[in-house]
Parts: structure tokens; C-alpha cells; sequence
């Protein structure tokens, strides 16, 4: 009996130890499974997080700036009124061998752009290059789409106008190169660890859904000789406080949030990375609805919060109060600021009538179900009370009705959040043009859409940030077209002392290329 | 005689289930696309060409009816379809991953509970109003009223933190190996485990109070006779009767185990689709559910049937 016993425990204890060991050299926590490998049929940032290990486009972005630096193109040439790109090509092959070439970035573009891809990210390439809108639509077909090779490493693409910002937005997965003789002979297979073919600095080895997705250094990438990991594990971990766990274990190299509650905590250790981040955090006014229709009301509003108090106390985690739309960038200058002042603020809301807040109606204030949302609507609900003697009632909603009832416009107030698709004022502005896709407000401001417009046709430079500069100062300034909270900032824990290679930048782009154990 | 009973029952009670099935695939396929939103709904609204072209890849675009018919067909042909979220794989090749997890971890979760649970149970009845009988029941409300989000992070903070025993998360096959079910088994334990203590207790303490005990006593059986041979079994039925329904529940897996142990099984798609308007997935899990709940409730119905004398099978 005891014999059995003692058998009996070792096959627990072999059984319990038995699958151990990884051989991993990285592990990232990536917050969720990806929608999809396939560059072309993805939306999230954590898939851009893998694929920028899988893939490589046109350009690919400097590990400290996230500026657009070469990729697979070696060099560029724009025409004399911005509008036409010429690449060439450097010599790189696919993971299997086969050269790519720029009839791989046509078809690869095609492919994108193609109806029947039905890519959740098309818009964005068909917002840039000539006759792509069309081809998106059915409009027109593929041929009128203005990208061309012209010789095997010479690749030729047309704009809608000279937009300038254009080349970081080639760093983008919707402006993908993808292998489409792979994609020919596997199929939607193509993605599996079994067929895939990649151009990037990893080859995927392997993906369990839900569990891990393991890649491994790509010999035949051109620039193999500065990737230094030969392997990076992807975890899907949703629960950020199991992720922080992890982290202080040791378990993993990288986590990309930090819960909340532990924000103090973290911030006194020297792995927490806090960054500004190209994101504005702002509240949606319904311009057609009243009082809100009033500019005064909703610059009282805006302007009788107190921002510091609410990004320190409050939400904790580095946020920077905003003023303005646009978060502070390179090279643009910023638009004029408005000042927080209740005794200003309430002169305003007494001009509009409502004196001491006196027969201002209840409005509703709406947000998505989070505990973060709520805290900061319900710091704001406060301030209202107190500094303007208005009442606001809080509505929030899960995440796809809440997105419902902004799409219709059935809100007094909204909570929303825009992260900048690249670094250009533009991304943070165009979506305010009156019919624009984010517009769920209705501002509307017809000498704003002309600038927007113009500024689409100039060429990039202090000019023309000054015509956006115009643009965002009749947008805030002057309309209060939304309410801006704070610019997001993002935490990563990561121990640099341990690893090279990795930069906290505006756009939380981390190239896995460099990254190598110090 | 008896066996040939038992085996139309339960041909009968399978052939009930399809009715059952149809009327609970039906209402979810219709009751879910009420729900405000899209499953290609985002901040930025999509150009409506995409939408038109998202819908048309997955037959959103037919009128309701028809696309009804059409998923009723591909479930017959035993098609899932394809999730809109997770394009990569189909939703049967998710699911052949998942449910097997979750299985694993419900059913150690729920041997534990029981062979713990029914040992408490016992105990404390026999001992009833002793220190240990209080104790043992304090604990168990304990179990029941402290939610797992609570005793998942203490655990690991206690076991992986503190002691650095056990890793913090992650499955079989990555890491640590086998350690990593120690801690999520024990924590979807401990909920069915305290259920399962009371239960036992209040129904062992009933069945000992009632006449053919008192027989059984006079008779001058010794107390592990009528405990083991009497008491329990006639103790059980209630216990049965709440495992049908605690089976499908603990293998259809745990939300909030799975997620805070990262944990790759069927819980995190329940929510996570209906979030999403994931409309195929949440059809997929809500068929699981409803196969794994009828089947267990037919295997505790025959349970139920073997232990009490009485119960005919018409």
C-alpha cells in the first residue's frame, strides 16, 4: 500500500512539474486574443503590437520617436506639389524566400481596399490614395486605384491632395504589404503557424487562441542582424491585476496597463513608465439640443472644472489637463487655450439666463460602463453642482449601446476618447467636419470645415499648421465644439535596466527590432 | 424489466430535448439582435460601405428570417460559423479548444467540492451544535457569501506573492505546467463546496430524525451501518439534484476564474461576445450551455432515481 502511495505521488508530482519550461527569451502581456493575425483584417492596438513583429510596411517607426523611418521601401521621392510618392524598394525577401516586390505592395494594397476583404480598417488607405474610395465603395474598380510599380523595386502611389502625415500612416497595418502567393495557395489558412509567411523581423511559431501566440527571429528578415530576441511570447491576460502580479513575479518582461488601484503603488517603482500619449479625452456636447446649443452655457461648463485636481486626484495615472483638441505634438505650435475660471464661468451661465444656475434644466450625462468613466463624470457631476449651482444626472450604458445612443444623437452629454491614428493635428480634427464620423455632436461651423479642407491641400509646414491652428482655435476656443478633459498618458512596466532597445513615445509604438537584454 | 424502463426514459427524455433545443436556439437567435449596437459598431463610425461589406461576408445583410433559417441549417450540419471577432478560426475550432479546458477545471473543481463538501456536511451534522459543527458552517457561509473575485487575487497574492509557490496564472501547456490548476481549481471549488456542506448537513440531520432510522436503530445496527448504508443515501437526493445544474455550470466555465488565472476555456466567450454582439458566438455558447444543462440534468434525474427506491421511471 505505501509502495502504491509513493508511486502514486511521484505521477502527481511528474504530472503537476511534467509541461513545464517555456525557452522563451520575452514576455509581453497583450491585454487580449488578437481579432486576427491577418494585417489587413485587424483594428486594435494589440494587434499592432503583434504585427509589428510579423510585418513590415513601406516605413516602420523609429523606436524612440515613432517617427516613419524606411522599411521595407530604402527611399522616397515626392513630386513638386506633394501628391505623388515614388519608392524604391530594397532587396528583401519573405520569410520563405520569395522576393517582395512592388507588385506585391499593389496587390497587397488591392487587397485591402478590395469590398469583399471587408476590412474594418479600409477607410484609412482609402482616405489617402487617389481613386481608392471608389474602388472601396464599387464604385469604380481596381484599376483606377492610383499605385503602380513600375519596375520590379519601384513603387509609384498618387494622394488625394499633398498630406503630409501620409508617411507615418504607411507604418499603419491597413496600409499592409501581405504575401499574396501565400495568400493564393493557403487561403484564409495563410495566418496559421503551419503556412505562415511573414516579412517582418518574427515568424509566428506558434498560436494556441486564447493561450499564447509564440514567434520566433526571422533569419531572412533584411535587417536580421539587429534582432536580438529570438523569441517573444504574447499572452492574452485580461485581468490587469493578475497581469501587475505577474509583472512584480517576474513572470513577464511586459505588461502595457496598470490597474488603477495600483497606480501609487507602481509609480514609486522603477519600471513604471508613465507617457504622454497622442489621445485627448474629452466630452461630447449635443450642439443641436438646448441649452447646450448655447456657446456660453458650454463654455461655462467647460470652463468651470478644475482639471489638475482631477487628473491628480482623481484619475492618477500622469494624465495632462487639456485645453485644447489637439495634444501637444512636434512642429505644431497649439491652439490658443481656454482658461479655467468659475467667476468667469458663471458671469457666462447668468448671460445665457440661467443666473446661479437658476431654471437650467437637468441634463443627462453619458458614459460607458467603467469605474474609471464614472469616477470622472461623477468628479465633474460635483464641480457643476458646486461652482455653477446646475444639476446633471449620470447615465452610463455598455459599451455598444452606449455607442448606439451617441451615433443617434440621443444625449445631452457624452464621455468619449480619440487616440490619433499619426501624428498630424488632423487626426484629432477632420472627424469634426460637419457630417464627420465622429461628429456624433453635430458641431457644425462652416468657416472650420473650410479650413480643414484647405489645410488637406497644402503642403506640410508652418503654414499649414497655422491654418489648422485657425481651425482648432474657432473649434475650442472659440465654439467649444466638446469639452477637452485630459490628454491620455500610458503606463508600461518594463525593466530597462534589463532590456535595450525599448522608448516611451507619444505614440506607445514599441518596435520589437532592438530590443535586446542589457 | 427494470433496465428496458430505464432505457425508454431516458430515449424519451432525449428525444424531449430537441423541442427544448429548438425553442432555445429560436428565441436566443432573435432575443439577441434586439440589443442596441452591431458587432462592427465602433468610436468611429464606419463609412457605411464597410459596414455593407463586413455585413455581407456574414450574411447579416439577408432579411432576419432567412438568415435564421440559413444558421439553423449550418447548426444541423453541426457548423458554428465564424465568430465576427476572432476571424482567424472557426467558432467549432474554438470551442473543441475551450470546452475541453473548462471541462478539466470544472470537473477537479467539483470533485473537490463534493468529496470535501459531503465530508463537512457529515461531520457536522453528526456533531451538530458542537464547536466543530460551528466552525465548519461559519466557514462554509464564508464560502458562500465571499465572491471569487475576492478569493482568487487572495490566493494568489498568499500562494504566488507572498510564498511563491504557485505561479500567479496561465494554463497547462505554457509555464509552470500542472501547478498552474492548483489555485483556480480551489477557487471554483470553494462557492459549490460550501453549497454542498449545507446541503449535506441539513438534509443528513433530517434523514436521521426520520422512522426507518428509528427502526434501523432499534434494530441494533451499529451507527457506521446507519450512516453509510442509510442515512446517506437517503441524504444525497437533495445533493443530486443541485449537481445537474452545478455541473453545467462549472464546466461550461467560469467567467471570472478564467479570467483573473488566464485561463484559455469557454467562461471568458460568454461575456465577452454578448459585449461584442458577437452574434455566432453567443449563439455557440448559449447551445453548449443549454446540451451540457439538459444532459446533466437527465444523468442527475437517473442518479436521483438509483438512490431513491421510490422513484418510477414513467
Amino acid at each position: 500500500m505505501r509502495k502504491f502511495l509513493q508511486a502514486g505521488a511521484a505521477l502527481l508530482v511528474l504530472a503537476l512539474y511534467g509541461c513545464g519550461g517555456t525557452g522563451v527569451d520575452f514576455i509581453i502581456v497583450n491585454a487580449t486574443e488578437p481579432q486576427s493575425l491577418d494585417p489587413h483584417l485587424v483594428e486594435g492596438v494589440p494587434e499592432h503590437r503583434i504585427n509589428m513583429a510579423l510585418f513590415e510596411g513601406l516605413m516602420a517607426n523609429d523606436p524612440r520617436t515613432a517617427e516613419p523611418i524606411p522599411g521595407i521601401a530604402e527611399s522616397y521621392t515626392v513630386s513638386e506639389d506633394g501628391t505623388v510618392y515614388t519608392f524604391k524598394l530594397r532587396d528583401a525577401v519573405w520569410s520563405d524566400g520569395v522576393p517582395i516586390t512592388a507588385e506585391t505592395v499593389v496587390k497587397s494594397w488591392l487587397r485591402i481596399l478590395n469590398p469583399e476583404t471587408a476590412s474594418p480598417y479600409a477607410w484609412f488607405p482609402a482616405a489617402f490614395i487617389k481613386g481608392a474610395q471608389d474602388y472601396l465603395d464599387g464604385k469604380a474598380g481596381p484599376e483606377n486605384v492610383a499605385i503602380r510599380a513600375i519596375d520590379a523595386k519601384t513603387f509609384e502611389m498618387t494622394l488625394v491632395g499633398p498630406l503630409p502625415y501620409v508617411l507615418g500612416a504607411l507604418t499603419h497595418y491597413a496600409f499592409g504589404i501581405v504575401p499574396i502567393h501565400a495568400i493564393e495557395k493557403y487561403g484564409k489558412d495563410w495566418i496559421k503557424p503551419e503556412n505562415f509567411v511573414g516579412n517582418g523581423p518574427f515568424v509566428l511559431k506558434e498560436w494556441i487562441p486564447q493561450e499564447s501566440i509564440v514567434v520566433a527571429k526571422n533569419p531572412r528578415y533584411w535587417d536580421a542582424a539587429n534582432v536580438y530576441l529570438n523569441s517573444i511570447k504574447f499572452l492574452p491576460t485580461e485581468d490587469e491585476n493578475s497581469a501587475y502580479t505577474m509583472f512584480i513575479k517576474g513572470e513577464v518582461d511586459w505588461i502595457t496597463s496598470v490597474p488603477v488601484d495600483l497606480i501609487v503603488e507602481a509609480r514609486k517603482r522603477p519600471d513604471y513608465h508613465n507617457s504622454a500619449m497622442l489621445g485627448t479625452y474629452y466630452y461630447i456636447f449635443n450642439n443641436e439640443r438646448k441649452p447646450l446649443k448655447d456657446v456660453r452655457v458650454r463654455q461655462a461648463l467647460a470652463r468651470a472644472i478644475n482639471r489638475a485636481e482631477l487628473t491628480e486626484k482623481v484619475t492618477q495615472s500622469g494624465q495632462i489637463p487639456a485645453f485644447t483638441m489637439v495634444p501637444p505634438m512636434s512642429g505644431y505650435p497649439g491652439a490658443k487655450k481656454f482658461t479655467e475660471s468659475v467667476e468667469e464661468a458663471r458671469k457666462l451661465l447668468a448671460e445665457a439666463g440661467y443666473p446661479d444656475g437658476k431654471g437650467f434644466p437637468k441634463l443627462t450625462l453619458l458614459f460607458n460602463t467603467s469605474e474609471n468613466h464614472k469616477k470622472i463624470a461623477e468628479y465633474i457631476q460635483q464641480q457643476w453642482k458646486v461652482n455653477l449651482g446646475i444639476e446633471v444626472e449620470l447615465t452610463n450604458q455598455e459599451w455598444k449601446t452606449y455607442l448606439e445612443t451617441r451615433d443617434r444623437g440621443e444625449f445631452d452629454i457624452a464621455r468619449a476618447g480619440w487616440v490619433g491614428d499619426y501624428q498630424d493635428p488632423n487626426t484629432f480634427l477632420d472627424m469634426f467636419l460637419i457630417g464627420g464620423g465622429g461628429n456624433d455632436g453635430k458641431y457644425a461651423n462652416t468657416e472650420f470645415d473650410r479650413r480643414i479642407n484647405d489645410a488637406a491641400k497644402m503642403r506640410p509646414g508652418p503654414e499649414r499648421f497655422k491654418v489648422l491652428e485657425e481651425a482648432e482655435n474657432l473649434f475650442i476656443y472659440q465654439d467649444m465644439g466638446v469639452m477637452p478633459i485630459y490628454f491620455y498618458a500610458v503606463n508600461n512596466m518594463i525593466d530597462t535596466s534589463k532590456w535595450d532597445g525599448w522608448y516611451p513615445n507619444v505614440m506607445d509604438f514599441h518596435p520589437w527590432k532592438g530590443i535586446r537584454r542589457k | 424489466m427494470i433496465r428496458c424502463n430505464v432505457l425508454a426514459y431516458v430515449l424519451r427524455r432525449i428525444v424531449g430535448m430537441v423541442p427544448t433545443l429548438f425553442i432555445i436556439v429560436t428565441l436566443s437567435f432573435f432575443i439577441i439582435r434586439l440589443a442596441p449596437g452591431s458587432p462592427f459598431s465602433s468610436e468611429r463610425n464606419l463609412p457605411p460601405s464597410v459596414i455593407a461589406n463586413l455585413e455581407k461576408k456574414v450574411h447579416l445583410d439577408e432579411p432576419l428570417p432567412l438568415q435564421y433559417l440559413r444558421y439553423l441549417g449550418d447548426v444541423l450540419r453541426g457548423d458554428l460559423g465564424y465568430s465576427t471577432k476572432h476571424v482567424d478560426f472557426t467558432i467549432n475550432e474554438f470551442i473543441a479548444r475551450a470546452l475541453p479546458v473548462s471541462m478539466t477545471l470544472g470537473a477537479l473543481a467539483l470533485v473537490l467540492a463534493l468529496s470535501v463538501g459531503i465530508t463537512v456536511g457529515v461531520v457536522s451534522a453528526l456533531k451538530r451544535n458542537s464547536l466543530m459543527d460551528h466552525s465548519l458552517m461559519a466557514l462554509a457561509i464564508l464560502g458562500i457569501s465571499v465572491p471569487m473575485f475576492v478569493i482568487g487575487p487572495l490566493l494568489q497574492l498568499l500562494f504566488s506573492v507572498h510564498l511563491g509557490w504557485l505561479p500567479t496564472a496561465g494554463w497547462l501547456s505554457s509555464r509552470a505546467g500542472g501547478l498552474t490548476l492548483i489555485l483556480p481549481v480551489l477557487t471554483l471549488a470553494v462557492t459549490d463546496f460550501a453549497y454542498i456542506a449545507r446541503l449535506t448537513r441539513t438534509s443528513v440531520l433530517e434523514v436521521l430524525r426520520s422512522d426507518y432510522i428509528r427502526t434501523a436503530r432499534a434494530k441494533g445496527l451499529s451507527q457506521r451501518a446507519i450512516i453509510w448504508k442509510h442515512t446517506l443515501r437517503g441524504a444525497m437526493l437533495p445533493v443530486v439534484s443541485f449537481l445537474g445544474p452545478a455541473f453545467a455550470n462549472i464546466v461550461t466555465g467560469s467567467v471570472v476564474v478564467e479570467s483573473i488565472f488566464d485561463i484559455p476555456g469557454m467562461g471568458r466567450f460568454f461575456v465577452n461576445s454578448a459585449l461584442n454582439r458577437d452574434y455566432f458566438m453567443i449563439m455557440a455558447t448559449v447551445i453548449v450551455y443549454a446540451v451540457i444543462l439538459v444532459i446533466a440534468n437527465l444523468i442527475a434525474d437517473l442518479v436521483y432515481a438509483a438512490l431513491d427506491p421510490r422513484v418510477v421511471y414513467e
